[in-house]
């Protein structure tokens, strides 16, 4: 009964968060989108702290997302055992650059009066959920080998059933506990997202490689089509 | 030809006392609030001198502003891929103690302090996290030199004088200084804009003013490196960042920016120019010896019956071209070439202007008769300060434009001198007139506008329109910090 309100129902109470509070703070309270970048307050820290986690939280992700998505495409690349060492060697090594950065980046928060002060209790919660969650990937990676292959038959079917609104959940419930919580620790941060400064993410400035490089607003011209 | 206007201003340095009472008057209207204390959208500094943020100049250090690369224009801090591989950390951005950290006191202690031998203190304490702090530095730390020649002694315009030079310039009896009251430029090509990967950051077709959207900056903060005067500012509380909005909201109601409108040394200036859009590129790209002059080409001709119909067509209204005709900013930069654009080598087309100080010393009585000192363009004797330390700061390096506004300069004063003292040979005065190539009836004008210019004279600016429109039954207590921002919520994180 827990398995199936944590893996069938949490998923969705979760993305359903997401997406509605997400929404209704990018339309009533936009201000609030924001990375609240504290680097102008201390720089130095914050260098080897946040390069390291974004740089390695970004790849591990994608890998996350690309064995889910394109698990045929997946499973044809680590068929070879050479690419499989290859891959699971920078994927451990990645996930360790993420933790490190990311416990980096909390004990400057800890110990920079500065920063603590612009620190809010969601900031605290985020933080400590992502610490625990890197620290659980790191934990599966190397206690648990071979995720990149097991994945494609635990994972990959279990959100692939959530996407067609038919969960099965027979394929997560049987790992091991480490999993299960990391697997769990997944859809908690996507609900926290909406809540936290986790948002930048969704407004990463893509734009910028194709925009013009000056903007000009005419608001006589926006009034007029306003106006109609 | 695409026409715009810009609101623009002019500052006669001469005139400037360095009273700060504009960069007081801005505070209390604008930054008043947490996050932003440390912040002057208008500040006054002391030149030579290092500025503020410290070495703001020094774009080695902090990367604003373009450069030329085989003839293209990039900015210096980020080509755009790069500008995203960045956005975890900045390089290159300035931190909270390159301005100073914003403190107060702990009054409370003055009353709850026990009975005790000593009097009872009032620690400083930072503004940020509330800790006692030791102040290094505050705002205008380094005016007037704070008595000591090491502001001006590393101040980055001073590269380019000779160590001679820089030895008389340090003796102590020649040592001389002047003010330099400096806000946001409002650029034609603004570095903030397009360091901005947010696009947050945008310029107004009609009246040129640059803002910071609140609600699209995402505190990604290339602005403020991407801003070579430094006047883009990280708001450390909200996570966004701010500039001067060059008063908008006062200028939508007709009154004057508070800076301006304060000014005690009335040296400010504010109208319209027109200019076009289409040579922006063009005229950002030239050498340096040519920026000031291609900015100077690119500004419009009001009276121009075809600028005139490009500008309707582009909705400018008619106010806007009636004042643009009156504009005491067109008579300064165009008619006669007495305003420069401040550090036009940094390549955003800055749209503020600076008529540069002559500073004591012109001239010498001799033998009863006032003489313009012959060698005043060339040597220390007279020029206390070096003409090129002028045109670094003023001309992109180009000496001959600098020279060019101090002939007219002194032309006017000896034309003036002679009719009130009548102590100088009309030759020498027609002499000195063609030199600067003006003739007396402009000598008259000129010295009309700087110096007996009327309020009214000196502010020529329609109502503009509306930016947003501020709820009439707002509290205006509440409404005050935000105003500018067009919120009516707090701005509270989280
Ligand atoms: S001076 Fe103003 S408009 Fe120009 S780059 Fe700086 S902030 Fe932008
Ligand atoms: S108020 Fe005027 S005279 Fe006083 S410092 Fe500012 S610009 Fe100079």
């Amino acid at each position: 009964m827990l398995d199936l309100l944590l893996f069938a129902v949490f998923p969705y109470v979760a993305v359903v968060l997401a997406v509605v509070v997400g929404m209704y703070r990018y339309f009533n309270a936009r201000f609030s989108y924001s990375s609240y970048s504290s680097q102008f307050l201390e720089t130095r820290a914050l260098f080897w702290g946040s390069v390291p986690w974004h740089y390695g939280i970004i790849v591990i992700l994608l890998a996350h997302l690309l064995a889910a998505l394109f698990p045929d495409a997946w499973a044809a690349l680590i068929a070879e055992p050479g690419r499989l060492y290859a891959l699971e060697l920078v994927g451990l090594a990645l996930g360790l650059l993420a933790l490190v950065g990311m416990a980096l980046l909390i004990a400057r928060r800890l110990y920079n009066a500065r920063i603590r002060s612009v620190t809010s209790l969601l900031d605290w919660v985020l933080l400590a959920v992502l610490l625990a969650q890197v620290a659980l990937g790191v934990w599966v990676a190397l206690f648990y080998r071979w995720g990149s292959a097991w994945y494609l038959s635990s994972i990959t079917p279990w959100l692939r059933s959530l996407t067609v609104l038919q969960p099965q959940i027979d394929a997560v419930v049987v790992l091991p506990l480490v999993v299960k919580l990391h697997a769990l620790g997944g859809f908690v941060i996507i609900a926290l997202f909406p809540f936290t400064r986790l948002v930048h993410l969704i407004v990463f400035p893509l734009a910028y490689l194709w925009r013009a490089p000056q903007v000009v607003i005419w608001n006589r011209r926006a009034g007029d089509r306003r106006r109609g | 030809m695409d026409v715009r206007a810009q609101v623009s201003m002019v500052f006669h340095l001469d005139k400037c006392i360095g009273c700060h009472t504009c960069s007081v008057a801005c505070k209390n209207i604008w930054t008043d609030r947490k996050g932003a204390e440390y912040m002057w959208w208008n500040n006054v500094e002391t030149k030579p001198g290092t500025g503020y943020p410290t070495l703001w100049e020094d774009q080695e250090k902090y990367k604003g502003g373009w450069e030329r690369q085989n003839g293209d224009l990039r900015l210096k801090l980020q080509n755009r891929a790069g500008g995203l591989a960045n956005l975890f950390h900045n390089p290159h951005l300035p931190t909270i103690d390159d301005y100073y950290e914003p403190w107060t006191y702990r009054y409370g202690d003055l009353f709850t302090a026990p009975e005790g031998d000593d009097q009872p203190t009032a620690r400083p304490i930072s503004m940020i996290d509330g800790e006692p702090v030791d102040i290094e530095a505050g705002p205008n730390w380094d005016d007037d030199l704070s008595g000591s020649p090491i502001y001006a002694k590393n101040d980055p315009n001073f590269e380019s004088i000779t160590d001679e030079e820089r030895r008389q310039l340090f003796e102590l009896e020649r040592l001389v200084f002047f003010y330099l009251p400096r806000i946001c430029n409002h650029c034609v090509n603004p570095g903030c804009v397009a360091a901005c990967p947010a696009g947050a950051i945008y310029k107004r077709g009609e009246d040129g003013i640059v803002l910071t959207s609140q609600e699209k900056c995402r505190a990604w903060r290339m602005c403020i490196s991407g801003c070579p005067y430094k006047k883009v500012y990280f708001n450390w509380a909200t996570g966004k960042s701010e500039k001067c909005i060059l008063c908008y909201p006062r200028l939508e109601t007709g009154q004057a920016p508070a800076c301006f409108h304060s000014c005690v040394g009335r040296i400010r200036y504010l109208g319209v120019l027109l200019y076009d859009a289409e040579r922006i590129e063009a005229a950002a790209k030239v050498t340096d010896a040519q920026l000031v002059e291609a900015q100077r080409a690119m500004i419009l001709d009001p009276f121009d019956a075809d600028v005139r119909a490009g500008a309707r067509a582009n909705g400018i209204p008619d106010a806007m071209l009636d004042a643009a005709q009156k504009s005491p900013v067109y008579r300064f930069v165009k008619t006669y070439q007495l305003a420069l654009p401040l550090h036009a080598e940094f390549r955003t087309l800055p749209m503020l202007f600076y008529v540069p100080p002559l500073l004591p010393v012109v001239g010498a009585r001799e033998n009863g008769a006032y003489r313009v000192a012959a060698d005043f363009f060339s040597s220390l004797e007279s020029a206390r300060v070096p003409i090129r330390y002028m045109a670094k700061l003023f001309a992109a390096g180009n000496e001959a434009e600098v020279i060019a506004v101090y002939r007219r300069l002194i032309a006017v004063r000896a034309y003036k001198r002679a009719e009130a003292v009548g102590d100088i040979a009309p030759e020498a005065i027609s002499e000195a007139l063609a030199e600067a190539g003006i003739t007396p009836d402009e000598a008259e004008a000129i010295y009309h506008l700087t110096s007996m210019a009327t309020f009214d004279e000196r502010f020529v600016i329609p109502p503009l329109a509306r930016e947003v429109n501020i709820e009439a039954t707002l509290d205006p207590f509440t409404h005050k910090p935000h105003a500018g921002f067009g919120f009516n919520q707090s701005l509270d994180r989280e």
